[in-house]
C-alpha cells in the first residue's frame, strides 16, 4: 500500500443510509478470483439501467459527481457482508475516501487496509456535507481533519495503528509476521493451541 | 479477580500480544474456516510473498457458496452458473492441495455450509476463537465461542501467521426475560430484536445474549440467533455455554473424547460471564411480546409482527424501499402474494428448521403459483432429513428438494429469483437483489416460509396448521 497523507478532491454524495454491500457490488459478480477490474461493477444494479445504460437516477452518474474521490454517504455505509470486493470495487471504480457519521465494522477494516479512506465525523457535520455535494475537501490523514473550503475543519479519530499504517504504507501483514516469536510462545505455552 | 463476562474471557485466553494505544492486540485463532469466494485473492498472498499456512491443521475448508444445488447431470458435469464459478471453486481445490488445508469438497460427505459443518464436526467448541471471510461466522457465538468474519486481506494474515491484529471491541447484553409463546421461535426473535435495536444497533459491540428465553432455546435455534447478530451490525454474537451445548457436542468427530472430554467441560462450564460482571450497554427485551415476525422493506431492521400493519416510512430512503418491495404503510405483510419459498441457509437450514417447514408442508400442497426451494446446510443434514422421510414430505407437496449450499440466500450460484418476484426467505439478508436482480426479500421462520407456501401469500404457520386441525 502506498502511504497517503491527504487528499484533495469535490464530493459526491449517496445520501441513502444503510447502503449495504451487495449494493456495492451484487453477490453474482464474486466468482472473481481477482481483485482488480471490479469498478465496472460498482453499485452495479443501482447504477446501470436494464438495457446497460447509465441510470439517470443513480446520483454518481451525474456529470457533477464524475472524477469526485470522496464519497459522503448516508449513516451505516458498507453494512452488510464481510467481502472485500467492497472497497476494491470502490477505489477501482475511482474513490478514495467515504465519509459517513458511521460505517460498518467489517467495511471500515477492509476499506483501511486497502487504502480507502473510511472515516467517521460527527452527525451534525455529516449531515452538513450530505446537503452540499459537490463542493471541494482536503483530507488531512496526520491531522485527522477535513478542511471545508472555508478552512473550517471537521475532525475524525483514526485507530491510531491504522493511521500510522495509512501514512507510512505499512505492510500490515509484514508486522504481524514479525511477531513471529511471540506467536510461536503462545503456542507453546498454551496447550490448546499447540 | 474483577468479575468477567464471557467475552472478556474469551479475549483475555486469546491475546498474544496486549494491545497498546500505538498497536491492536495481537490475537490468536483457534480455527480458521475457509470457502471459495472471499479466500482466492489471500491465497495468491501468500503465494507471492512465498509464505506457507502457518497452521494447515487449524484451517477448515469447504465448498457452499458458488456450488450448483442440483446434481450433476447425465455427462457427469455439475452445473455450475458459469465458468468462473467453476474456476472458483477449482481454484480452492487447487489451493487446498497446494497448502495443505483439509478441504470439504464435492467427495467429502461431510460438505455443507461453512457454518452449518464447524458446529456438525465438532469443530467450532466452546472457549475457541474461529474467524472465516464471511460475516455470518458469528453463528458459532452460539457455543459461547468468539467468533467473527473477516475480510480477505485478514484471511491472508490468518493463514499466514495464525493472527489478526484487533482493538477490544465493547459488549452489549441483551438479555431476553419470559418464554416465547407457542408457535414462535428463534428466527422470530432474531428479528423482532434487529427491528428494535437497529441494523446498527451493534455496531462496535460483541453481544451476549442471555436470559430465560436464550437458556431454553435448543443448540440450533441459539445457532440461528447468534449468526444474525451481524445483521445488527455486531461484530460477534455470544451464548454462555451450558448442559444443552455440551450434550449437543459430545461424541462429535472432533471433540476431545473420553477423560479429556470430561476436563474440557468443566473449563468450558467457567466461561459463563461471572456474576457483577458488567457490559458496555445493556437491552431488555421480553420474550412473551415476541410473534411471527418477519421483514417487510430492504434491510434485516425493518422487521414486524407478520399481522402488524407496516409502519409509514420516516424518510426518503424507506419510502423508497417500500416502493421496491411493494409494500404499503398501515397494511400488514401477511396477505401478500408470494411468487417464491426458500428454505436453506446458515440461518435456517438445520434438520429441526426442516422439520418445521416439513411439519406445515405435510399432507398440503405448495399454491400452484409458488416455487419452493428447500436446500439442506449440509449432507450430513440431508442424510439425517431423508433418514426420516423429510425430503418426501417437500417432494410430494411439489418442492423442490436440493443439494446443500448457500443457494437462494446469496444467489450467486444460478438459484435465483427474477424481478420483481416476492421471495419468502430463511435466509438473513433482505438487501436490495440479494436474492436476484430486482427480487424482493421477506426473511422469515422456517414455519412462515412453508406456510406462505401453501397459501401463495404470506401466512401465519399457526393458522394454517389449525385449518386441517378443524
Ligand atoms: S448461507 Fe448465506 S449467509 Fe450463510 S454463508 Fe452462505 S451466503 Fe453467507
Amino acid at each position: 500500500m502506498k502511504p497517503i497523507t491527504r487528499l484533495h478532491s469535490r464530493t459526491a454524495v449517496l445520501p441513502d443510509e444503510n447502503i449495504d454491500t451487495d449494493r456495492i457490488i451484487p453477490a453474482r459478480f464474486l466468482t472473481t478470483t481477482t481483485r482488480n477490474g471490479l469498478g465496472k461493477l460498482c453499485f452495479h444494479d443501482w447504477r446501470y439501467l436494464p438495457d446497460g445504460a447509465d441510470n439517470p437516477a443513480f446520483p454518481l452518474n451525474r456529470t457533477e459527481a464524475h472524477g469526485c474521490s470522496i464519497l459522503v454517504a448516508g449513516r451505516n455505509f458498507g453494512c452488510g457482508s464481510s467481502r472485500e470486493h467492497a472497497p476494491w470495487a470502490l477505489l477501482d471504480f475511482g474513490l478514495r475516501a467515504v465519509l459517513c457519521s458511521e460505517i460498518a465494522d467489517i467495511f471500515r477494516s477492509n476499506a483501511l487496509k486497502n487504502g480507502l479512506l473510511a472515516l467517521v465525523i460527527d452527525a451534525p457535520a455529516h449531515r452538513w456535507l450530505l446537503d452540499h455535494p459537490g463542493i471541494e475537501l482536503a483530507i488531512d490523514v496526520a491531522g485527522e481533519f477535513v478542511e471545508l473550503p472555508d478552512g473550517g475543519r471537521i475532525g475524525f479519530a483514526l485507530e491510531p495503528f491504522a493511521r500510522h499504517c495509512l501514512l507510512h504504507g505499512v505492510d500490515q501483514l509484514g508486522f504481524l509476521l514479525g511477531q513471529s516469536q511471540a506467536i510461536a510462545h503462545y503456542e507453546q505455552t498454551h496447550p490448546e493451541a499447540a | 479477580m474483577n468479575p468477567r463476562t464471557l467475552f472478556d474471557k474469551l479475549w483475555d485466553a486469546h491475546v498474544v500480544v496486549p494491545e497498546t494505544p500505538d498497536t491492536p492486540a495481537v490475537l490468536y485463532v483457534d480455527l480458521h474456516l475457509v470457502h471459495e469466494v472471499t479466500s482466492p485473492q489471500a491465497f495468491d498472498e501468500l503465494r507471492g510473498r512465498g509464505l506457507a499456512v502457518r497452521r494447515p491443521d487449524r484451517t477448515l475448508a469447504t465448498l457452499d457458496h458458488s456450488t450448483p444445488t442440483l446434481p450433476p447431470g447425465p455427462d457427469g458435469q455439475r452445473p455450475y452458473a458459469s465458468a468462473e464459478a467453476r474456476a472458483q471453486v477449482a481454484q480452492l481445490e487447487a489451493n487446498c492441495r497446494a497448502f495443505d488445508i483439509e478441504l470439504h469438497g464435492w467427495d467429502s460427505a461431510e460438505r455443507g455450509i461453512v457454518h452449518v459443518i464447524g458446529p456438525e464436526l465438532g469443530a467450532t467448541q466452546p472457549g475457541m476463537t474461529i474467524v472465516c471471510g464471511d460475516s455470518h461466522t458469528s453463528t458459532h457465538g452460539a457455543f459461547g465461542a468468539l467468533a467473527f468474519g473477516i475480510g480477505t486481506t485478514e484471511v491472508g494474515h490468518v493463514l499466514a501467521t495464525q493472527c489478526l491484529l484487533q482493538r477490544k471491541p465493547k459488549t452489549l447484553a441483551i438479555h431476553v426475560d419470559g418464554a416465547l409463546p407457542p408457535g414462535v421461535g428463534a428466527k422470530d426473535l432474531v428479528l423482532h430484536v434487529i427491528g428494535r435495536i437497529g441494523v446498527d444497533g451493534g455496531t462496535g459491540h460483541v453481544i451476549e445474549y442471555r436470559g430465560a428465553a436464550i437458556e431454553a432455546l435448543s443448540m440450533e435455534e441459539r445457532m440461528t440467533v447468534c449468526n444474525m447478530s451481524i445483521e445488527a451490525g455486531a461484530r460477534a454474537g455470544l451464548i454462555a455455554p451450558d448442559e444443552i451445548t455440551f450434550t449437543w457436542l459430545k461424541g462429535r468427530p472432533r471433540v476431545p473424547q473420553g477423560e479429556a472430554w470430561e476436563c474440557a467441560v468443566a473449563c468450558w462450564r467457567a466461561l459463563a460471564s461471572d456474576a457483577g460482571a458488567t457490559y458496555d450497554r445493556e437491552i431488555r427485551i421480553d420474550a412473551r411480546e415476541v410473534r411471527p415476525t418477519v421483514t417487510y422493506g430492504t434491510h434485516p431492521g425493518m422487521a414486524i409482527a407478520l399481522d402488524a400493519p407496516v409502519p409509514a416510512p420516516r424518510n426518503a430512503p424507506e419510502a423508497r424501499a417500500l416502493a421496491y418491495m411493494r409494500a404499503e404503510a398501515g397494511r400488514p405483510m401477511r396477505g401478500m402474494p408470494v411468487d417464491v419459498v426458500f428454505v436453506g441457509s446458515c440461518t435456517n437450514s438445520r434438520l429441526p428448521d426442516l422439520r418445521e417447514a416439513a411439519a406445515v408442508l405435510r399432507g398440503r400442497r405448495v399454491a400452484s403459483s409458488v416455487r419452493m426451494l428447500v436446500v439442506p446446510g449440509s449432507e450430513a443434514v440431508r442424510r439425517a432429513a431423508e433418514a426420516e422421510g423429510l425430503h418426501d414430505v417437500f417432494h410430494a407437496a411439489g418442492a423442490e428438494w436440493r443439494v446443500p449450499g448457500c443457494s437462494m440466500c446469496i444467489a450467486m450460484n444460478g438459484d435465483l429469483a427474477q424481478p420483481g418476484q416476492l421471495v419468502v426467505s430463511t435466509s438473513n439478508r433482505n438487501f436490495e437483489g440479494r436474492q436476484g436482480k430486482g427480487a424482493r426479500t421477506v426473511l422469515a421462520s422456517p414455519a412462515t416460509a412453508a406456510a406462505s407456501a401453501v397459501a401463495g401469500f404470506v401466512a401465519d404457520a399457526r393458522e394454517v396448521l389449525a385449518e386441517v386441525a378443524a
